[in-house]
């Protein structure tokens, strides 16, 4: 009896310590929100890897994620996130590549910064019996692309003193680029850039030591922008912009706003509903769950868990569902009571022969969370998903073990 | 007792429910959103300085600057236009026209989906609900398993999926009848969501009963099938109150996301409110009395 009481002071405690640290961190180490609810926008891009060996695939999508980060971050957007996912649909698999800038509000400007980087290309020209200049040649893909380049600089001609861009490849490039070289001479080298033929030298010889250059009609400047969206930018694969979104800060305070305030009402009536018609029973429920959401907020707080106002009505859905257990308790207990046991009596078997079913049900909502997060097709439905799933398996813990300690430090022990 | 004996009458109301559903879904079909169909959704409100007007019809300016699109109040003060995919080109124009046409709104949201993306979420939704049924009797056949008698515990699951059924069909006839006649109510990733929540909540009365109807049964030696129907009818009214509360918290929640939450998640809480009461009608009513007619012998 004293040690029921011992644990609900200690589970008072550390609530008390939890509710602290909430208070303490409030603006230290807010929670971490959403676009939907701080504004900014969602980018999602479809990499064209169809022409890509099916081994090359996650190596280019890394890169390209590397390359994208390095472009937004020179956005100077605070906690921008880059991510590249891979789906299926149709048997085929889709990489995409999911940019978000929180606070940002220029869709127009993000994409370019983005998507307008130079994809490059050596393919070896197929020598057509037509050979007037304006037929476009048809081009064979060497599998040399931008993504082999390490470095990009602007040099000049020695005989003509224009300017050009000079590249070095990586290790793995140059021997790619002297193996096209010496099984070529002879015919035409074009390096195309965003589908653009910009030149096409006639290989000479073998060129070793993975440097090349390319010559056009530039100016200092336009050579100067080449080498370095060459350098940062030169994206391993097309991308293709097929979803945007795009949100007012202000439309992001409001939803805030209102999720809180319908939190707060949604508590309010809850725990009213339990207090009337459970009383004693209905108090110990409203303090089990003013634990739960001490709980379910430190998790979110310190798991660093995104925000949306589609997982804060996760939240608020899962405070009327960690009753659920309370309710089949009590109810239960109530059965136990009118079979003429005592009140502790009823008290323990009525934890113990709800608990099956609290158990199951629970188990068939966090199979149906786990489902929804794995098929989730945007970051709402995860965060949706994600809330809802701590919050059932935070439940299970308070509506059972801490409802049941307080209840027994309150009962009394006699027939 | 009351509700297995009269189960017919229960059933009765079940079906009409359902079958009404169902015509509304075929009839006038379900209001695809951009989610789904592909397209650009921008949503203006009125600027922070500025006082809303009354003199200006809002929703017939938006018409007539985006004749091919749908427009609708989107809460208390914004409106939403659905139209077909802009790219970011568009998207600045857009936004140029209605700061033309508008001054005193200003675009708040303004999302567009590519088909690949609608493409993608068709197929996800549709097998994250397989699987979520699949899961289910699976989970429920297993959890049931020691009781077999007198009937299989493969029945139970196939019990709750009946009743899953009509809870899932409900709702959406809901959304189908209302965008019919008052326009809006789309079909959206968040909806498919609520359905998939609907599921693993329907399935929470629905166990209540059944464990009900377990632990009584194992109480009882008498395991003949004419004893079942009172096994399952006492069981029943036992859980009856706890049925009905377990959701009314729950519906009590989501009531205060209705009234008080964000635009964003008003459709969502509908649905789920909708489904979870259909879901505790189901459970108490037809998931239980379905057990007794599948056990075969009548009264």
């Amino acid at each position: 009896m004293n040690r029921t009481r011992l644990w609900a002071i200690i589970i008072l405690v550390i609530a008390g310590l939890f509710a602290l640290y909430l208070q303490k961190t409030h603006i230290t180490n807010p929670f971490k929100l959403g676009l939907d609810l701080n504004g900014g926008i969602h980018l999602v891009y479809k990499a064209d890897t169809s022409k890509l060996p099916a081994g090359e695939v996650t190596g280019s999508m890394a890169t390209l994620k590397n390359v994208i980060e390095a472009r937004v971050n020179a956005f100077g957007v605070s906690e921008p996130i880059v991510q590249t996912e891979e789906s299926t649909l149709d048997g085929q698999k889709v990489n995409k590549l999911i940019v978000e800038l929180p606070g940002v509000n220029d869709t127009e400007k993000a994409v370019e910064l983005i998507g307008q980087t130079p994809v490059l290309e050596f393919a070896l020209v197929r020598e057509s019996t037509s050979t007037t200049a304006t037929t476009a040649p048809s081009l064979i893909p060497t599998g040399l692309t931008g993504r082999y380049i390490t470095t990009a600089q602007v040099e000049y001609d020695g005989q003509t003193g224009r300017p050009q861009v000079g590249m070095v490849f990586n290790d793995e490039g140059g021997e790619l680029f002297a193996k096209i070289t010496r099984d070529n001479v002879g015919r035409r080298l074009a390096i195309v850039l965003d589908g653009v033929v910009i030149s096409d030298p006639t290989i000479q010889t073998e060129i070793l030591g993975g440097k090349a250059q390319i010559t056009g009609q530039y100016s200092v400047q336009q050579a100067n922008e080449l080498a370095r969206s060459l350098k940062y930018g030169a994206l391993p694969v097309a991308i293709e912009l097929i979803g945007t979104q795009t949100i007012g800060a202000s439309l992001g305070t409001d939803a805030l706003h209102a999720s809180t305030r319908a939190g707060m009402y949604g508590f309010i009536i809850v725990g009213l509903f339990l207090i009337l018609w459970y009383r004693v029973r209905g108090i110990i429920a409203v303090i089990a769950l003013a634990i739960y959401t001490i709980i379910n907020l430190v998790i979110f707080k310190a798991g660093g868990i995104v925000m949306t106002s589609a997982g804060l009505a996760a939240f608020i859905i899962s405070i009327g569902m960690a009753v659920d257990g309370n309710i089949l308790i009590f109810e239960r207990m109530k059965e136990e009571l009118k079979r003429g046991k005592s009140r502790a009596q009823a008290l323990r078997d009525g934890f113990a022969r709800a608990w099956p079913s609290i158990r199951d049900s629970n188990i068939s909502s966090m199979i149906t969370a786990v489902i929804l997060y794995t098929f989730a097709a945007s970051p709402m439905i995860k965060g949706f998903a994600l809330v809802f799933l701590i919050g059932v398996a935070v439940s299970m813990f308070t509506a059972v073990s801490i409802s049941r300690t307080f209840l027994l430090a309150i009962t009394k022990e006699n027939k | 007792m009351f509700i297995i004996k009269n189960r017919v009458i229960f059933y009765t109301l079940s079906v009409i429910l359902f079958v009404v559903s169902i015509f509304a879904m075929a009839k006038w079909g379900m209001n695809y959103g951009i989610d789904f169909k592909g397209g650009t959704s921008i949503e203006v409100q009125p600027n922070a300085s500025s006082t809303v007007s009354t003199t200006v019809n809002v929703k017939e300016v938006l018409q007539g600057a985006f004749p091919e699109g749908v427009v609708r109040a989107y809460g208390e003060k914004n409106f939403l236009v659905n139209t077909h995919e802009l790219d970011a080109a568009g998207q600045v124009a857009a936004r140029a026209k209605i700061g033309k046409v508008l001054p005193t709104y200003e675009v708040s949201r303004l999302d567009t989906i590519g088909p690949v993306l609608g493409d993608e979420l068709k197929k996800k939704s549709v097998t994250s609900i397989i699987l979520v049924l699949i899961a289910i009797v699976l989970f429920i056949a297993f959890a049931f398993r020691q009781v077999s008698r007198p009937v299989s515990s493969w029945k139970y699951g196939f019990a709750a999926i009946i009743a899953l059924f009509h809870d899932v069909v409900i709702p959406m006839g809901f959304f189908a009848i209302m965008a019919h006649f008052f326009g809006g109510y789309e079909v959206d990733a968040l909806f498919v969501t609520a359905l998939l929540v609907v599921l693993g909540f329907s399935v929470h009365d629905t166990i209540v009963v059944f464990d009900r109807v377990r632990e009584n049964l194992n109480h009882d030696k008498d395991k003949s099938a004419s004893h079942f129907d009172q096994v399952v009818g006492r069981s029943v009214s036992e859980t009856f109150v706890r049925s009905v509360n377990t959701s009314l918290t729950t519906v009590l929640a989501l009531i205060a996301v209705y009234i008080w939450g964000p635009e964003t998640t008003r459709n969502f809480s509908l649905v789920l409110i909708v489904g979870i009461i259909a879901g505790t009608y189901s459970s108490i009513f037809v998931g239980s009395a379905l057990l007794v007619t599948m056990a075969g012998k009548k009264k």
